[in-house]
C-alpha cells in the first residue's frame, strides 16, 4: 500500500477543482461540461482524505458507499479495486459521481467540510467509474445457482435497473418492462447530455443486460399488460415507474402553442434527439426570449438546454429567492455563468397570446418573503399592484412532476396515498399486496437518483427473501 | 410466453386509395388488449418520430393490429414505403381509453378521410351492442373513399359524400349529418376526421343537443401522460389527449386552441418532408 502523505500536508492542501469546458465554448455544444479528473488530479485529491474511522461522510450517502475504502485504493493507484469497492453498495457510480447533490450529501458530512474543504467525493467517484469503463473492469460474479424464480420490474430508471441487477446476481430471472422505446428512465429522457452523456447510460445498460436481465421496451404496464397479470405470470413484481406526470400552474394561457412542460422540452431534446433535427425527425422550437418557471434542477437543465439550442435570452422565473432555490448551487452557478438570467421573487399569473395562439408575453406579479411555512422556507407573498408583463415568446414550465396513475390503476389491492404514490414498508419496499414491491420516485415523488438506487437495493434483498420463503413453502 | 414474439413485423400492406395505406402489424400483446377507440404509437426507424395511429382493427388470434394511414408528411411517407416483412423500430399500445360502447338506440358515426378507418371499429362495436348505426363517410373525391364495404357490413344505413360530387352525395359529411339529424332520432354521435371537420360537426349537432364524441388527433410524443404536448382544454380544464382521451365530448372542447396547437410544428414538418422527398 502506498503511504498516505503526512496529516499536516493533507490538511493544508486545497481541494483539486475539476477542469471544465470554457463557458464560451460549452454554450454552443451539448458535450459534458466538467471534463473529469486526470489520474494525477485524482490521486492528489484522494491523498487529502483523513481516512476517518468511523467515517462521517458515509452517513451522508444514502447508498452508504464505502468512501474511505475506495479513496484509499485511489491513493494506491488501484483504480479497479476502488471501483469494486464502490460497486458493493452503488450500482451506478458513473451516474452518481456526476449527478448526486454531493454538497448536501456525502461531502457535507465529510469532516473537512467544516473547514470549507470537503473531499471531492463525487469527482473521485466519477473518476474511478470512468477509468473502469475505459479499462473494461468487470465485476466477477461467482456463478450463483439459478433459483428458477422470475421477477418483473416495471420501469428502467435507476430504481428498476438497480433492483434488476441485484436480483439477477442472486440467481433470479428478471424482466424489465419499459414504456418508452429506450431504457434508462430520467437518465435517458430527462437529464441532458451535457450533464450525463448518454454513452454512460448505455454502458450501464449493457452491463445490466450482461447479467442476463431482459429489458422489454415499448410495453406500457397498465395498458399493454396489467400489474395484476404480471403478478400472475411472475413470482414477484417491483414497481419503479417513476413520477413523470408534468404539473402545470393552472393559470390562463398555459395551453398556448409555445408553452412547454419541462418534460416535453427535455424529452424532445434528449430522448428524441431533437437538438439534431432534421437529422432526427422530431422537431423542437426555440424562442428568442424564454421564461423557464421554477428553480429546481429540472429548470436549470431546461434553461441551459434552451441556451444551447440557440435561445436569445433565457430567464428563470422563481417566486422565492436564490437562497430558497431547490437546484444544486453548482447548477445555478453554471447557469449564471452561461448567461441564464434569474428573475427572483416573481410569480407568473397569466400567459398572453396572439390570435394564432403564439406566446407574446407573460404577466407576473412581484413577491416578497413573509413568515416561514411548513417547509421552513419563508413564504412568498404577492405584492399587490406590482403586476407587470415580461416580453417572452416561449414559456417552459418546470414546476415539478407527480405520479402517473396508469400503473396503479391496473394494480388491485396495491395501496397508494392521496397523491397517488405507492405506500411501502420503509425497510423492505413491500406494498400492501403480497409479492409486489415498489421504489424510486413512485413512492415519494421526484427525488434523487441515489435514493432510487437505495430503494432498488433494499427491494432486491426483500424480494430475494420473499422468494426463498415462497420456495420453501411450495415444497 | 412474451419472449420473441414482439416482432413489430409488417405482414400485410395494401394501398386503399392514392396515398392511403392499410397495414397489418404483428404485435400480439397489443392485439390482445386493443379496443375500439384506442391507438398505437410507432417509429419507423431509430431517428424517427413517434407518431400516433388509430387501431383500425385487431385480431388477437393472429396477434395482428391493423392501421390505416394517409401520407401527409415525412413519417407517414416513410411508413408507406416499408414492405411486408419489414420491421417497425417501435410499436407501442394500445394507448388511450377505449370508446364507451353501450346500447343507446339510433346512433350516427361520421368519418372523414382516414377517419373512416378509425370509426370502423367503433361502428362495429356499436352494432354488436345492438344499436342502429347510421354511418356517414366522406372523402374529397371518389377514389379516396375507403372501407365502404366494411362500413356497410356494420351499419343499418350508410351515407357517402364526396366534396366534388363524383360519388354519393356532393358536399361534406357535416351536411349529410345535419340531414340525418333532421330525419332521425339520433341519441349519440361519433366523429373522427380532420380537426376542422370535427369542429364543424359539433356545431351541427349542438342545436340538436345530441352528445357528440370526437377523437382528437393531438400532436403527441410519448403517448403515456409524460410530456403534456397533447393537452387540450375540455370544459375549461386541461386534459391530456393520450391518457384522458383521445375521445372527448366535442361540445366541451376548446377548438380554437386545439387547432392552433396542431400547427405548432408546421414549418419544421414541411422542412422534414421536403428533405425526405429530395432524398428519396
Ligand atoms: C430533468 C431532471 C434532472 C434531474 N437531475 C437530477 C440530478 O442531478 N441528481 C439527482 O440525483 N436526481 C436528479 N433528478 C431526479 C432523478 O432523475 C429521479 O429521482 C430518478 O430518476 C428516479 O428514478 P426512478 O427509477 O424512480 O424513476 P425514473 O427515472 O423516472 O424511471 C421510471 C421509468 O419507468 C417508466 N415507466 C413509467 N410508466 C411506465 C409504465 N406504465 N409501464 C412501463 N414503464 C413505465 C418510465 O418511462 C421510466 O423509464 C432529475 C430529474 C429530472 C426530471
Ligand atoms: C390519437 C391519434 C390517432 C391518429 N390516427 C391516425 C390514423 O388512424 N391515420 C392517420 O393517417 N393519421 C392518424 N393520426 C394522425 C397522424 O398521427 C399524423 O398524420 C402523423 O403524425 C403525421 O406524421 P408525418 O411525419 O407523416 O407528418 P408531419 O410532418 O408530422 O405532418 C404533416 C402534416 O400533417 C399535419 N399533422 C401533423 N400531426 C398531425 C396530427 N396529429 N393530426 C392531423 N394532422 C397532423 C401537419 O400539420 C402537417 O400539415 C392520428 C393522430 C392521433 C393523435
Ligand atoms: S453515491 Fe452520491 S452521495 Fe454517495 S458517495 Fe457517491 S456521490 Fe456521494
Ligand atoms: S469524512 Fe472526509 S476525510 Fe473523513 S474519510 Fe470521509 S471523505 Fe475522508
Ligand atoms: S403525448 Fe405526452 S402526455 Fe400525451
Amino acid at each position: 500500500m502506498a503511504e498516505m502523505i503526512p496529516i499536516k500536508e493533507r490538511m493544508s492542501r486545497s481541494p483539486r477543482p475539476m477542469p471544465e469546458q470554457e463557458v464560451k465554448e460549452r454554450v454552443r455544444n451539448f458535450d459534458e461540461v466538467p471534463l473529469g479528473y486526470s489520474k494525477e488530479d485524482a490521486i492528489y485529491e484522494a491523498q487529502r482524505c483523513l481516512q476517518c474511522d468511523p467515517p462521517s461522510c458515509v452517513n451522508g450517502c444514502p447508498a452508504e458507499v464505502r468512501i474511505p475504502e475506495f479513496i484509499r485504493k485511489i491513493v494506491d493507484e488501484d483504480f479497479a479495486g476502488a471501483y469494486l469497492e464502490i460497486l458493493k453498495t452503488n450500482s451506478l457510480p458513473a451516474v452518481c459521481g456526476r449527478v448526486c447533490p454531493q454538497e448536501t450529501q456525502c461531502q457535507m458530512a465529510c469532516v473537512l467540510s467544516k473547514r470549507g474543504k470537503p473531499i471531492a467525493i463525487g469527482n473521485l467517484e466519477r473518476f474511478v467509474a470512468d477509468w473502469a469503463m475505459k479499462h473494461n473492469v468487470e465485476e466477477k460474479h461467482e456463478k450463483v445457482k439459478k433459483s428458477g424464480k422470475r421477477v418483473a420490474v416495471v420501469g428502467s430508471g435507476p430504481a428498476g435497473l438497480t433492483c434488476a441487477a441485484d436480483l439477477a446476481k442472486m440467481g433470479h430471472d428478471v424482466t424489465i418492462f419499459e414504456a418508452l422505446h429506450k431504457a434508462g428512465g430520467v437518465l435517458t429522457y430527462g437529464i441532458p447530455e451535457f450533464r450525463l452523456p448518454k454513452r454512460i447510460v448505455k454502458h450501464e445498460l449493457e452491463k445490466i443486460k450482461k447479467l442476463g436481465v431482459e429489458i422489454k421496451t415499448d410495453i406500457v404496464i397498465g395498458l399493454t399488460k396489467g400489474v395484476d397479470e404480471l403478478r400472475d405470470e411472475f413470482d414477484a413484481v417491483f414497481l419503479a415507474n417513476g413520477a413523470g406526470a408534468p404539473q402545470f400552474l393552472n393559470i390562463p394561457g398555459e395551453n398556448l402553442n409555445d408553452v412547454y412542460s419541462a418534460n416535453e422540452f427535455l424529452t424532445r431534446c434528449n430522448l428524441m434527439s431533437a437538438y439534431r433535427f432534421p437529422e432526427f425527425d422530431t422537431p423542437i422550437k426555440i424562442g428568442k426570449k424564454i421564461a423557464v418557471i421554477g428553480a429546481g434542477n429540472v429548470a436549470m437543465d431546461v434553461a441551459r438546454t434552451a441556451l444551447r439550442l440557440g435561445a436569445g435570452e433565457v430567464h428563470v422565473v422563481y417566486r422565492r429567492t436564490r437562497e430558497e432555490a431547490p437546484a444544486r448551487l453548482e447548477e445555478i452557478v453554471r447557469a449564471e455563468e452561461e448567461g441564464v438570467q434569474f428573475d427572483f421573487l416573481t410569480l407568473p399569473v397569466r400567459v398572453l397570446g396572439d390570435a394564432k395562439g403564439n406566446v407574446v408575453g407573460m404577466e407576473c406579479v412581484k413577491m416578497k418573503l413573509g413568515e416561514p411555512d411548513e417547509s421552513g422556507r419563508r413564504k412568498p407573498i404577492a405584492i399587490e399592484g406590482s403586476n407587470f408583463i415580461m416580453q417572452v415568446d416561449m414559456v417552459i414550465n418546470a414546476i415539478g412532476t407527480t405520479a402517473n396513475p396508469i400503473v396503479s390503476r391496473s394494480a388491485t389491492d396495491v395501496r397508494t396515498d392521496k397523491r397517488g404514490y405507492f405506500i411501502v414498508d420503509d425497510e423492505t419496499c413491500a406494498t400492501s399486496k403480497k409479492g409486489i414491491f415498489a421504489g424510486g420516485d413512485i413512492i415519494r415523488g421526484s427525488a434523487t437518483v441515489i435514493l432510487a438506487i437505495g430503494d432498488g437495493k433494499r427491494a432486491a434483498k426483500a424480494i430475494d427473501k420473499y422468494l426463498s420463503e415462497q420456495g420453501s413453502k411450495d415444497h | 410466453m412474451i419472449g420473441g414474439i414482439l416482432t413489430n413485423r409488417i405482414i400485410y400492406k395494401k394501398e386503399l386509395a392514392p396515398g392511403i395505406f392499410l397495414m397489418d402489424v404483428e404485435a400480439p400483446l397489443v392485439a390482445e388488449k386493443a379496443r375500439a377507440g384506442q391507438f398505437v404509437i410507432l417509429m419507423t426507424g431509430e431517428k424517427g418520430e413517434r407518431i400516433p395511429i388509430t387501431i383500425a382493427d385487431y385480431d388477437p388470434k393472429r396477434g395482428t393490429v391493423r392501421m390505416v394511414f394517409q401520407v401527409v408528411g415525412k413519417t407517414t411517407a416513410e411508413l408507406s414505403t416499408m414492405k411486408v416483412g419489414d420491421t417497425l423500430y417501435s410499436f407501442v399500445g394500445p394507448l388511450g381509453r377505449p370508446s364507451k360502447i353501450d346500447k343507446y338506440g339510433t346512433v350516427a358515426v361520421v368519418g372523414g378521410g382516414t377517419g373512416v378507418a378509425s370509426i370502423y371499429p367503433i361502428a362495429r362495436a356499436l352494432n354488436e351492442a345492438g344499436n342502429r348505426v347510421i354511418s356517414i363517410i366522406g372523402a374529397k373525391t371518389r377514389n379516396l373513399v375507403i372501407m365502404e364495404e366494411e362500413m356497410r357490413s356494420v351499419s343499418a344505413k350508410v351515407v357517402v359524400t364526396t366534396d366534388d360530387g363524383s360519388y354519393g352525395k356532393r358536399g361534406f359529411v357535416t351536411e349529410a349529418l345535419r340531414e340525418v339529424l333532421k330525419e332521425e332520432d339520433v341519441k349519440k354521435v361519433w366523429v373522427v376526421g380532420p380537426a376542422i371537420m370535427m369542429k364543424v360537426a359539433c356545431d351541427v349537432t349542438r342545436p340538436y343537443n345530441v352528445e357528440t364524441i370526437v377523437s382528437l388527433n393531438a400532436i403527441m410524443v410519448d403517448g403515456t401522460g409524460m410530456c403534456g404536448t397533447c393537452r387540450v382544454t375540455v370544459s375549461g380544464k386541461t386534459k391530456f389527449t393520450c391518457v384522458d382521451g383521445p375521445e372527448f365530448d366535442g361540445h366541451s372542447v376548446d377548438w380554437d386552441e386545439f387547432l392552433n396547437r396542431l400547427n405548432r410544428y408546421r414549418a419544421q414538418e414541411q422542412l422534414a418532408f421536403e428533405l425526405h422527398k429530395r432524398r428519396s
